[in-house]
Parts: C-alpha cells; structure tokens; sequence
C-alpha cells in the first residue's frame, strides 16, 4: 500500500470532485476514502488513495493535479501519508 | 485513519504558521583527508565533502515536495578545521585556502551555509589553533558561505581566556574585513562554551570529533506554531500553558523526525539527532518573541520574560524530546535578535537591552545570538561580553554563545540589515566602562568545583 493524501481548496464549482476522480481512474490510482466540507462557500476535500499500481509516479501525480486545480480554480496539494500520522498517530 | 481535521491541521501550520524543517545538514569527517601536503588536503577534502553532499540538496527538494513540508536548508558542517589543517598549514594564509576549498565545494553541491571552520580551544591553543583563529577575518571576508566557531570554554576545562582576549581582536578584524558589507562577516562567526558536538544550526555547526564519518542531522522549527497554539489559551494558568506547548513541540518534533529517517535511508547516511529548536526567521509570525508576548509580557524584556523563556525552554524540550528517538543539537528557543521581528521590536520600544538578553541566555537554549553594536566598540569590551557568557555556560553547564557584530561606521540607534535569513536591526548600546584589566591578564579560568564528578 503506497498511501497518498490529496486535498483540494478552493472556491466550490460544479464538477470538481468529477476531474479529480477521472484523472485518478485514468492513472490506475484507487481511492480508498473521500471527505468533504464546505465552509462559507469554500470547497475543502481530502482523498486518500493508494498509488501502489499508478500508471505514474509520485512527482508526475502531483505536477499533473497541481495543474489540473489551476485549471478548475482550485489549490491541489499531494502528500505522501506518514507526515499526518507522524503528526498526529503514536 | 487520518481525518479531514488532522490533515487541515497539519497544513494550516505549514501554510499559515511557518512551519518548516529548518535544516538538513550532513556532518562530514574530514579525518581520512588529512595530509601534510596542502595541496593534496584540500583535493582530498573537496573530493570527500562533493561525493559525500552531492545529492544531499537534490534529496532534500523531493522530501520536501512528497511531504508538502518545506526544507528551507540543506547544509554541511565539517570536523573542525584547525585539527584537519594541523599537519599541512604553516601560517594563516594556508588555513585561507581549505576556506576557499570549502566554499567552492560548498557551492558545488548547491549548499547555503557550510560549518566547521573551528577551533576547539576550550582548554588551550596549538599553534594550529591559534593560526586558524587569526585566518578568521580574511577566511570570512573572503568566502561567502564558510561559517567559523571557536570553543573557548566548557564546565570541564574553565575558560581559555587567551583565546577569549584574542578573539575579541578577530571579531573587529573581520567587522573590518567586511566594513563593506556592515560587517556581516561576523554573521558567520560565533563563540561557543560547551559547543555541541552535533548543532546543525548554523553558524556554529560543525562536525564533532566524537562522530561518525557522516551523519544526518535535522532541526525543526515552529515559532509560529507554538504561537498560534497559544493564543487558543489565553488566560488559562500555567498548567494549562505548559501542556499546550509540550503537544505542540511534540507534533513539530515528529516531523523533524519523519523527515531526518526519511533522508537518513535515502542518502544512505546514518540518522543522529533532531535539533529541537524554536528558531526565529525575520518572517512575521515566525517569531519567539512574539510567543513571549502571548505568554503575557508586553514586549521580550520585560520583567517576567526571562521566566516565560525558561518556561518556554523547557516545554520544547519535554514535548519534543518524546517525540524523537535521538535529541540533541541546541535544542530549545533561540533569541537572536536580528533574526526576530517581536526581538527588534522589543529592542526600539526600550523593552530590550543587552543585558536583560544575557540574563535571558541563562535559560534560552544558546546565548547574545545576531546582535549588532556599535562599531567603535573596543576589542577588549567584546572579549569581556564573550568572558561573561562563558561563564554563565561554564558554571551552569549548558551551551552558550556569543555571535556579536560590531557594524563599522554605525552607532547606537542605527539600523542596520544583513538580508534574507540574517534580518536587520537596531545597534545595541554597550556597556562603555572598561574591562582592559580583566581581559588582558591572561591565562585561563580554572573549571568550577562542581565539575569534578569523577
């Protein structure tokens, strides 16, 4: 299991959660968990998926979605599992 | 598994609370260089240091980028060079060039700062020692990312008082050597009492006798954190405060652990010790001063301060020395004050002077760190400042520091900025009576009784 956390801010619009999954499914990247809150009109997501048979690599991932959420508007941000549970998991 | 609140909390710090590592720095030995031939040290020397550190700044980048954490420094720090150059350097020109040598590799591996031209004279001075001290002002002038730190004291020796004398001449020789630049050589000296052997802060890191031939060391930093944290229990009582920063030194340790393992594997170098430091950045938000404010003194220098720092000190340690395998370094609050926007604030309301900063060094993790004076000041009035921090280190064993810079041409109330990292501040005032008498009768001071523990 190669686990990734991907969020997404920004300001909510139609089809975000849409382009996100697409490019994920396209690339063999299976999605284990999605959370998502809007708070006062900001769309805030958290996906964690499992690149462990992606079609691509780690950097190649994050360029690619960090373009994509300029595309839509948004801020994509990937990172790699063990910081949130160094943080946050004894 | 992780939750939408535990990620967005993480990235808040980063994003909006200046939470970053600090610094990856590679300790290198430079032993197995050693020649009596200066040519062939300082090939050996750039040979070691450039295959040693080639990917280290590459290594750095992708743990940042996969992590989303920035590492702001890679950097490296050497065995001392007065040691390594003892066989080979006949006068202080020679030590010159391993600077150069230093720089060149510096830049060549894509570094920001290298440590290690040092001396370690806390007991006394060979002739090697003495000539690499007297190099320092041109090795410094003349080199751009070289730092130098001299050990003059510790609770096992006493105080080499020689070498306190002459480094006050070096610490004028090299404000003058840059008068150009306000004096900003002296930016990358500092004199240490009970100089760790494993800082990867610079300037004063460099790679102790007692290590391996190469190791990772890491330091963290989140004033920002700590103070965000704080403004969350304002009012409550001590307990309450204490237990807020320890949690939170904890979750920043924790990533200054994750990324020291990380590039410790990656690099094939083994991991030695996270540096559990609360180090300030001219950033706003990025500031110990402004957590000694939230704490409840109006400004750093108030009365109360030098409780709440020790307070502060402390609380870092607990929370973050759980939250590592392997402590060391520094470890605890810095208080430069050019480096600090709360510190220079403190300093223009008349909060702060130079002698409430050293009572506050008693307790703070180093000691009068970044604080620059007047450039007039006498050779001898900077020997008996460093004299006084020492001694405070000396007797209650701990690290402390002098990294003063005598701006040339500037005086009390003039301001003066070294750019980026560094910051700019205020000119101290100086205590203007004379110490000539105390700091010229050489010799050194005896090691205080409570040393003897054998």
């Amino acid at each position: 299991m190669n686990k990734i956390i991907i969020t997404v801010v920004g300001k909510d619009t139609v089809g975000i959660i849409a382009k996100v999954c697409s490019y994920l499914a396209d690339n063999s990247i299976n999605i284990l968990d999605i959370s998502q809150t809007i708070v006062s009109g900001y769309f805030n997501m958290m996906m964690i998926v499992d690149m462990s048979k992606s079609s691509a690599d780690f950097m190649n991932v994050s360029d690619s979605l960090e373009k994509l959420g300029e595309e839509i508007g948004v801020v994509i941000k990937c990172q790699r599992e063990e910081i949130f549970d160094s943080m946050h998991r004894i | 598994m992780i939750n939408i609140n535990e990620v967005s909390e993480t990235n808040e710090m980063i994003e909006k609370e200046n939470l970053d590592v600090r610094t990856i720095t590679m300790g290198i030995s430079l032993f197995d260089c050693i020649s009596s031939d200066l040519d062939t040290l300082n090939k050996n020397i750039y040979e070691k240091i450039y295959n040693s550190a080639k990917n280290l700044v590459q290594t750095g980048e992708d743990i940042a980028k996969e992590f989303g954490i920035p590492i702001v420094n890679k950097r490296i720090s050497v065995t001392p060079i007065a040691l390594i150059g003892s066989a080979a350097c006949k006068t202080s020109d020679d030590f010159v060039t391993i600077a150069k040598t230093l720089d060149k590799v510096a830049k060549d591996v894509g570094i920001n700062f290298l440590g290690g031209y040092s001396a370690l004279v806390s007991k006394g001075m060979t002739e090697a020692d003495r000539l690499l001290i007297e190099s320092i002002p041109k090795a410094l002038s003349e080199t751009d990312v070289v730092c130098s730190s001299v050990n003059v004291g510790s609770t096992k020796t006493g105080i080499n008082m020689d070498a306190v004398r002459l480094l006050g001449d070096v610490i004028v020789e090299t404000a003058k050597a840059t008068k150009d630049n306000d004096s900003a050589g002296c930016t990358k000296l500092v004199v240490f009492c009970n100089a760790p052997d494993d800082n990867p802060f610079m300037a004063g890191a460099f790679h102790g006798v007692t290590e391996a031939d190469r190791i990772i060391n890491v330091g963290v930093s989140g004033p920002g954190v700590v103070k965000t944290a704080l403004e969350k229990v304002r009012g409550e009582n001590f307990e309450v405060l204490c237990e807020t920063i320890k949690k939170t030194a904890f979750k920043v340790t924790r990533v200054g652990q994750l990324v020291a393992k990380e590039a410790s594997d990656r690099l094939g170098v083994p991991f030695g010790i996270v540096d559990l430091s609360l180090a300030p950045t001219p950033a706003i938000g990025d500031s110990v001063a402004d957590i000694l404010h939230e704490i409840g003194v109006e400004h750093a220098g108030a009365p109360g301060t030098t409780a709440a720092l020790a307070l502060l000190n402390d609380q870092v340690k607990k929370g973050g020395a759980m939250a590592s395998s392997y402590v060391g370094g520094l470890s605890g609050a810095f208080i430069p004050v050019s480096e600090d926007q709360g510190m220079i604030n403190a300093v223009n309301a008349g909060a702060l002077t130079l002698e409430k900063l050293e009572a506050m060094t008693c307790v703070c993790s180093v000691g009068l760190d970044m604080i620059a004076i007047p450039g007039d000041t006498k050779s001898t009035t900077i020997a008996g400042i460093i004299a006084d921090e020492m001694a405070i280190g000396m007797i209650n064993q701990k690290t402390t520091a002098v990294r003063l810079i005598p701006v040339i041409g500037k005086k009390e109330g003039d301001t003066v900025d070294f750019g980026g990292l560094l910051g700019f501040g205020p000119i101290m005032s100086v205590n203007k009576f004379s110490c000539d008498e105390f700091v010229n009768r050489g010799g050194r001071i005896p090691a205080p009784i409570h040393s003897f523990k054998n």
